[in-house]
Order: C-alpha cells, then structure tokens, then sequence
C-alpha cells in the first residue's frame, strides 16, 4: 500500500499532527522529544468522551499513534476520516481492525522486532524455571523450611528436550538460537515453511505437540490462532509436556489449560499473557509447576526510548513520504 | 559383586543409589547410627568403600578411622569434602562425577541469572498476591547483552559460557592460568574480572586456595549493578559480606544455589527482591542424579573388579 502524500496540519505547518489513543507509557518518558517534533491530540487529557473529542479535534487528523491495549474498532475509525496511519507501540496489532483498515486505505506499522531479545529472554527464563523449579525452591528457601524439610523435589533435565515453538517470527527464532545452546532440539509450527530455517517444520499443530516437550507460544494473535491450543493439542502435548506463552493469553484456550493443569494432564506451565488481563485464574495460584509473569516481557529498563525510537522512526517517514520502518504487512 | 564388601554412605543423596548399592555390597548408612563412634568400633574392619557427597565425604577423621578403606567414591564432582592428601598418602582410590552434571549445572546458572535480572519470582509472587490488578510491576533488567565474568573455565564454566553466548553476552574468565583454546578475554586477577562484568559467575573448584574468592574487595569491584551468581561451593564467598553488601545496596543482585553452612541460608536475604535462593538443586534433576549414580556404582563395580576406573581423581 502506498503512503499518500500527508497535509501539513493548520496550526504547526512543519510539525505533522497525531492522535494519541490509549495511554501509551512511553510518552511519560519521552514526551518533551516527542512534541518537538510532532503535534499531538490527547484524548485522554480531555473531558470529553472519546468520540465527541474525535469528532470536535480530529477530523483531519492523518496519523494516530495506539498503546498495545487500545482496541481501534471500525467504530473508532470511523470517528478518524483522515487517518492514513496507525503506529502501535506494541508488536501485537490484534487489537485493530486490520480488514477496516484495508478498506479505509489505512497503513499501520507495529513496534517490529525492539522487543524480540527481551521476550525471547523470559521466555527462556519461565521455561528454565519450570524445569529447575527455581520460583518454587526460591520460596521454599525463603520460608525457612530448609533445614527442616531437608528434601526438595527433584527438577527435569532441560538438555536434549524437545522444543516446539509455535509461530517463528523474530522471537519464535530467538527463543530457538538460545535454546539450541541449552541442548535442546528445535521444531516449529508456521502458516508456511520458512525456506531458510534448518529447523523442523510440522505443518499441523497437533503434531508438533504431540512431539515436543515444551510448546512455546510466539505467534500473532489472529482469527486464525485464537484458542488453537485447545483440549486436544494439550493433550497432545502430554502429562511430560510443558507450555509457555509470551504472545497473547487467547491463542490459548485459557479455560482448559487451567483444566489440564489442575488435572495434571500436561506437566507445568510459564505464562506471561492472559484471556482478561490483569484478572488471573485463580486455579493456579496453587500450583507450584507453574510460573506466573503480569505482561513483561518486553518491559526491561530502556524500552521507552526504543520505543520512542521505532514509533518516531514510523511517524517522520510517513510525514516525509518514506517507506514505513515496520510496517504490518498484509499477507492473509 | 561380594555382598559381604562394606561400603558407608556418609549422608542421604539419593535413593536409587542406596538400592543399587543394597543390591551389590553391604550399605551402612552412616546417618542412620545411633552412635558413630561405636558403629566404627565394630564394622570399621568390613568397611572398603566410602560414598560421600557435596555434603559430607570422607575427612581425615574418617579415613584414618577406617583401616580396611580402598576407594572413595562421590556423588559429586567437587571434591572439597574428601581428604585428597590422605588419600593420595595411603594409596586409596577417589572417583567423582565430572561431565554428566555439567549441563544441569550451567542451565541452573543460567536460570539464576534471568531469575534475578528480570525478576521472575518476584513477578510470579506479584501475581500470585494480586498486585497486578494495582498496576503493572516495575521495569526489570535486560539480560541479553549483559557482559558475563566467569570464575573458573572448566567443564562447567564453559557451558555456562556456551549457553549465554546465545544471549549475545560478551564473555570473560578468571582461572589459575589462561586458557590456549579460547576466544573469552581473560583476566589475571578476580577483582579486574569483577570491576569488567555485570554478572560474575563462581564455578571453579572448592579448594584452599579458591576459598572466599570472592571477598569484599571483589564484590566492591562488582558493584551496586553488578550480579553475583554461586553455582560452586557456599565457602567460594565470604557468605557475611556478601549478606551486608545486598542488603546496603553495594552490590545489585545475587542467585545463589550454595551457601557456606547449608542447610542454614543467611534469613537477611529472604525479604530482598534481587536474591533469589535455591537448595542447592544444581545437579538436581532425575536425569541427572541417575546418571550421577550410575558413575559411583561403575566406579565400584571396577574398582573391586580390578578393572580400570571409570572417573578417577586420585
């Protein structure tokens, strides 16, 4: 899609006007570089009602930035006549309306890849945490049932373990170059092979589960994956079997999981995303087989000025007519 | 195998161990006596093989206390609870467990460290409290990129370095020597390795010399961001000024799975957010103390065969 030739807006003529929907954190870091160079709307400062502040201040609005959280419904675009650009501060864009936005001749870029090392990170970490029980052994320590329990359950090997991520886009393919030097043997769901990887591929999700230790959720949330780990993949999976999510808590069916693991039907799991966060089934508070993270995967110190950096980097090569530095391709 | 052969196991460690010896020799568990002093009395003259742990091995005390001993054997690759010397002097076999801990090792250490810099039991507990409903939790500490100093580049110390290689972390060394096959940069002292790292990892081996390496002045030198990680022995650390530099802020974090007088582990540490504590679990898998089994009842099996060890020390 090609990015129109933008209208300077009528107070700053050299600064490119944006709409700010959501409260996205980075801006209360950056926010004095930010309107240099940019002219902002704030809905949020307002006590308006959404709508009616769109309608009375932005109707020539071209270009929107939306925090990861904020829903953009065909509802909100339509309040938004101009919008030609949508940059969201998250990598995930299943919070907006990709096929209105294709109607609408609306490009929208993400956050691209400045958060795949950190996710890939904790990705790791919960899994390695899982096995070694280190949440649970930490817990343990700090009760000071040490000397007196003496015996702490034995942990599982992490070495020559069979890995099946799921989605191996820029985190899928870091968690896999990090676990590899753990020993550990690489497959991978994808909607099509990826022709350079050496990894294996499994064209049905069912197969990978059932041949690998731990799943580990990195795709997109669309359509297409809410719920795709469901009670049958699970159990595919297996009573040995582990799951890690760091994508989006409905690409798994979050009702189930919390069945199979309270039936012990798979063996532990690391979640970092939920169905209705920040509300956290209660089920596994109990258990000790898993690890329980609030959203922060990409939240390690610096990721505001990344953030700032990608999401600035997006704006100014829409408002100079330049190729988009991540934009969100539209290949379904 | 001789059932009438004595072998003591020293302390607990694991109970497929203690079947697989029941089946071959004569166990005595030397933690199930009422009184030691005269269990010796009657069954030192039987008694052939020691099998020790990280726990308890065999000290001078014992050897000399056991006139019949041929060969220690322990469920453990460090050997710091064993009497080399003695047993060197009066011709006794010591086999350990190198290579098939190794792995289990380095993962743990690697654990730690994404435990402690992103707090990842800090979190779960976040969650579990239902803090999250509040508000976010605090901007946590990347690990990619974070420059890793490793005492001691053995089999240990080089999967550690293997496995943060993949995080994109720069590597350097301390040991007794450099080593000729490597591209990590080395340093001659521990406290210029310190003052170069962000994390510094203990896994050298537990001896005179290497006790309390890391004293005041390296964790001085590590500093208020720096990160200590303990996946070797607790007396590598001088265990009260590492608990006053955590809790004065001098030194930003530790994960520690080892401690000087363990069980005991300093209660300081157990309210600070940027420690986390293990029970010593670093071979701690089934897998792995299988394997580590496996190994001490080979090393008996050939010792009394008269068949070359499978892992000898001395």
């Amino acid at each position: 899609m090609a990015v129109p030739t933008p209208k300077p807006s009528s107070t700053h003529p050299q600064l490119g006007q944006i709409v700010i929907l959501g409260l996205p954190s980075f801006l209360k870091r950056q926010d004095k570089e930010f309107t240099s160079k940019f002219q902002f709307l704030s809905p949020s400062e307002s006590n308006l009602p959404l709508d009616q502040f769109l309608a009375a201040e932005a109707q020539n609005t071209q270009a929107a930035v939306c925090s990861g959280g904020f829903k953009i419904s065909a509802d909100v675009l339509r309040h938004l006549p101009s919008l030609r650009l949508i940059v969201t501060t998250s990598t995930g864009f299943n919070q907006i309306d990709l096929s209105e936005c294709r109607k609408r001749g609306i490009s929208v870029a993400n956050a691209g890849n400045i958060y795949s090392a950190d996710v890939a990170d904790l990705a790791v970490g919960m899994i390695i945490d899982v096995m070694r029980k280190i949440s649970a052994g930490n817990r343990f320590v700090k009760s000071g049932l040490c000397p007196k329990q003496g015996n702490f359950p034995l942990g599982s090997k992490l070495g020559g373990k069979q890995i099946g991520i799921v989605g191996l886009g820029s985190i899928g393919v870091q968690v896999a170059k990090r676990l590899e030097a753990f020993g550990c043997k690489i497959s991978y769901y994808s909607r099509k092979k990826k022709p350079f990887s050496l990894y294996t591929f499994h064209s049905d999700i069912h197969e990978l589960a059932s041949v690998s230790d731990i799943l580990v959720i990195c795709c997109a949330l669309t359509e297409k994956t809410r719920h795709m780990i469901n009670r049958e993949v699970l159990l595919a999976l297996g009573k040995e079997g582990l799951i890690v999510n760091v994508a989006r808590g409905a690409v798994i069916d979050e009702k189930e999981l919390v069945r199979c693991l309270v039936r012990q039907e798979i063996a532990g799991a690391g979640l970092d995303v939920f169905e209705h966060e920040p509300h956290v089934p209660r089920e596994l508070f109990g258990l000790d087989n898993v690890v329980l993270s609030p959203h922060s995967a990409a939240l390690t110190e610096g990721v505001f000025r990344n953030t700032n950096e990608i999401v600035t980097g997006n704006l100014e090569a829409f408002f100079s007519n330049r190729p988009l530095l991540s934009p969100v391709l539209d290949d379904e | 195998m001789d059932a009438s052969i004595g072998v003591l196991m020293a302390c607990p460690m694991s109970l497929y161990l203690e079947q697989e010896l029941d089946k071959r020799f004569k166990l005595y568990r030397f933690w199930a006596q009422p009184s030691r002093q005269e269990f010796l009395k009657i069954h030192a003259e039987s008694i052939r093989a020691v099998v020790g742990n990280a726990t308890a091995g065999a000290d001078a005390e014992l050897i000399d206390a056991l006139p019949k001993l041929e060969i220690v054997s322990s469920f453990s690759v460090g050997l710091d609870k064993i009497d080399l010397n003695k047993c060197k002097e009066k011709g006794i076999r010591v086999t350990n467990t190198p290579d098939v801990l190794t792995e289990d090792v380095a993962d743990l250490a690697i654990g730690l460290m994404l435990a402690v810099l992103r707090r990842i039991c800090e979190c779960d507990k976040y969650v579990r409290k239902g803090l999250w409903k509040m508000g976010d939790f605090k901007l946590t500490t990347k690990f990619s990129g974070k420059r890793v100093g490793i005492i001691g580049l053995g089999r240990i110390g080089l999967a550690v370095a293997k496995r943060a290689e993949a995080f994109d972390c720069p590597i350097s060394y301390y040991s007794r020597s450099e080593k000729p096959n490597t591209n990590y940069k080395y340093h001659s002292s521990v406290i210029d390795l310190a003052s170069n790292c962000d994390i510094l990892v203990v896994a050298c081996a537990l001896t005179p010399e290497t006790r309390h390496i890391v004293n005041r002045e390296v964790i001085n030198a590590l500093g208020p961001k720096g990160v200590l990680i303990n996946i070797g022995r607790g007396p590598h650390v001088d265990e009260p000024e590492l608990v006053s530099a955590l809790v004065e802020g001098r030194l930003g974090g530790a994960g520690l799975d080892v401690f000087e007088k363990e069980p005991e582990v300093p209660e300081q540490l157990f309210s600070l957010d940027n420690v986390v504590l293990l029970p010593h679990v670093g071979s701690g898998t089934l897998e792995t103390r299988n394997a580590m089994a496996d190994l001490v009842i080979g090393n008996l099996e050939a010792h009394f065969l008269n068949k070359p060890l499978l892992t000898p020390v001395v």
